[in-house]
């Protein structure tokens, strides 16, 4: 893709059947994002935020038109080659964090390099850094049950980045975190983007959030509404 | 190698519910092993005393006899064969002869088999030496089934008639001078020993012999005309049988049994799975392969077996192994309502065979149990995974 575009989406389109009829979550959407973007998918709830997220994470596909991740087109890629792309290539920071119970801070923060089958020095030099980038280096051994909200979302921000992927997509991280705590990540957010240049692109309709994205794109009712610089690029003008 | 490792993280990160599979798994395992066990222990028991008491190496029948005939005795008996003799003369043979009678106790009648063993024989162990005891009438030995019959104790004295070889009937009193207690109904029930010197005297068979006992480590002879020769093959073919019945009857109550750890398995990981939805979303997100996921599960459950036949073995070992010593108690002369030598306490017999069978059998029942929710949850989608959406 040319000018350093990792996503780029072309005229795409989800439709859900729903019955007898469909719900379009999204309508010709064409957006295309650079590497080491900072960027946020904005919009009241039920205007495709989370939809575009997931078929640009290909965790789902387009009904019509194209996207593009990394070199690879979503829509034709096959469920094996689809979970290399996420694995290699993408993290994911969910709204409910999604931490794997059983396992400890250092073990859930480890997983994805293990799917990788990095080797065990290496895999535990990552994640000690990854740790530490959050700040929870001295909460290795907790679980998940033993973490406050602000402590569980660190803890996904450092699985995500601990195999310094390319894009890291953030569905609403903040949602269930008050102020303090959602600035402490999204400053860690911003602090791991400029440091190993990974893509970030959030969905949010968290007005924090929306503080700290350098752009913003707004969808309403599955269609683009506006492509503007966020809050964070306007400041550094 | 990563599922096999996620497996074991997620089945010790289960604290509770691991122990609960492996407590439910290991009683599967160790029922199954030991009812098994009981029935291979019955199986020894029975044929072992059915060996020492009746059987010895096998034994040869005189040409028309038939042990569920009475009415074939009146010609069943014969001077056996010389290869026999020769058997019999090197003291690895015992012959007896069996005549049709009827004992006469406290005015009653009992039809009998009176049976003539030489006292001094070593193939059959029951105390055929006290034959040798001399009294005022014939000594007779009876079981312990036979006395409570026939209301006769030691010290008694019985009248017994018989037909010898040329048809006369004739009458003697015989005294008891021995109850023999034994588990073996078949030398006991209905039955009289005499010496066989005595009985081929009193029915005018001199040298002959109804059937011949073999030593145990005796073979058969080549041939011996007029003589057939019964294996314990043959012998044991009844009893056999019988367990072998019981045995099919048994396997309905250990598929019971894996079908119910089969259930709580399958429930286990129906509901680990409804509970893990998100998880097994967030896994896919992750990059983790609906194959991986079908792996993970089922490797899990593999575990969960695994883990239980190590908690089996922690409890169920030295359970097994003192019952196989101390033995089972099934009553006093329960054998007897079974119809069959059992002895008042049976003992377990385990074999390698039996318990890595069990194990095998146990952990592919898991195994596959633990395949079928997780090849259905691999079809979710990571989206629907993720919201927690039904497979």
């Amino acid at each position: 893709m040319e000018n350093g575009a990792i996503i780029r989406t072309t005229d795409l389109t989800k439709i859900y059947p729903m019955g007898e009829q469909s719900i379009t979550a999204l309508k010709d959407v064409s957006l295309t994002f650079g590497r080491g973007e900072f960027a946020g998918l904005v919009g009241p709830s039920g205007s495709g935020k989370t939809t575009l997220l997931n078929i640009v994470g290909s965790l789902d596909v387009p009904s019509r038109g194209s996207v593009e991740v990394l070199g690879h087109k979503v829509e034709t890629l096959p469920h094996k080659k689809a979970a290399e792309l996420r694995n290699r290539h993408i993290g994911f920071i969910f709204q409910t964090f999604n931490l794997l119970p059983v396992y400890t801070v250092y073990e859930n923060v480890e997983f994805p390099l293990l799917l990788l089958g990095m080797p065990a020095a290496a895999r535990r030099k990552a994640v000690l850094a990854a740790l530490d980038w959050v700040h929870l280096a001295d909460r290795a051994k907790s679980r998940p049950n033993q973490l406050s909200g602000g402590q569980s979302q660190r803890v996904a921000i450092a699985r995500a980045v601990v195999k310094k992927p390319e894009l890291v997509l953030a569905d609403e991280p903040t949602a269930n975190l008050d102020a303090e705590n959602s600035h402490h990540i999204l400053r860690t957010m911003e602090d791991i983007n400029r440091e190993i240049k990974t893509t970030f692109l959030f969905s949010t309709h968290d007005d924090k959030v929306i503080g700290h994205l350098r752009r913003k794109i707004t969808l309403v009712d599955g269609r683009v509404a506006k492509d503007e610089p966020g809050a964070a690029a306007k400041e550094a003008r | 190698m990563i599922i096999p490792k996620l497996a074991l993280r997620n089945m010790l990160g289960a604290g509770a519910k691991t122990w609960l599979n492996g407590a439910v798994l290991s009683m599967a395992f160790v029922t199954i092993i030991f009812a098994q066990g009981l029935y291979r222990g019955f199986d020894a028991e029975v044929s072992k005393t059915l060996i020492d008491a009746e059987y010895g190496g096998g034994q040869y029948w005189v040409e028309d006899y038939d042990p569920y005939d009475p009415f074939t005795l009146q010609d069943a008996h014969a001077v056996p064969a010389p290869p026999l003799r020769a058997l019999i003369d090197a003291g690895r043979a015992a012959p007896i002869l069996i005549v049709q009678g009827t004992l006469y106790p406290a005015g009653r009648v009992l039809p009998v088999a009176i049976k003539g063993i030489d006292p001094a024989q070593r193939q059959l162990s029951f105390p055929t030496n006290v034959l040798t005891a001399s009294g005022d009438g014939i000594p007779a030995l009876i079981g312990s089934r036979m006395a409570k019959s026939a209301g006769l104790a030691v010290g008694d004295t019985v009248t017994v008639r018989w037909r010898d070889v040329r048809g006369a009937f004739d009458a003697k009193d015989l005294e008891i001078v021995q109850v023999m207690t034994t588990t073996a109904q078949t030398i006991d029930e209905g039955q009289v020993w005499l010496p066989l010197a005595t009985l081929r005297e009193m029915a005018a068979m001199p040298g002959e012999a109804t059937i011949v006992v073999l030593d145990r480590d005796a073979s058969p002879v080549a041939a011996a005309a007029g003589w057939s020769f019964q294996g314990l093959d043959v012998l044991l073919k009844d009893i056999k049988d019988i367990i072998k019945g019981k045995t099919i009857g048994a396997s309905v109550l250990y598929a019971i049994l894996l079908f119910l750890a089969a259930l709580a398995i399958l429930n286990t990981q129906l509901l680990s799975i409804w509970r893990r939805r998100k998880e097994i979303g967030t896994m896919m997100a992750m990059g983790v392969t609906r194959g991986r996921v079908i792996g993970l599960f089922t490797f899990e459950g593999a575990l969960n077996a695994v883990f239980a036949a190590v908690v089996g073995a922690v409890w169920g070992i030295p359970l097994l192994a003192y019952l196989a010593v101390r033995g089972l108690s099934m009553g006093a002369n329960q054998g007897d309502s079974f119809g069959i030598a059992m002895s008042d306490t049976m003992y377990p017999s385990y074999s390698a065979g039996l318990v890595a069978g069990t194990t095998l059998l146990v952990f592919l029942i898991t195994t596959i149990v633990s395949y079928l929710p997780a090849r259905k949850i691999s079809k979710l989608k990571p989206t629907e995974a993720l919201q927690g959406r039904r497979a």
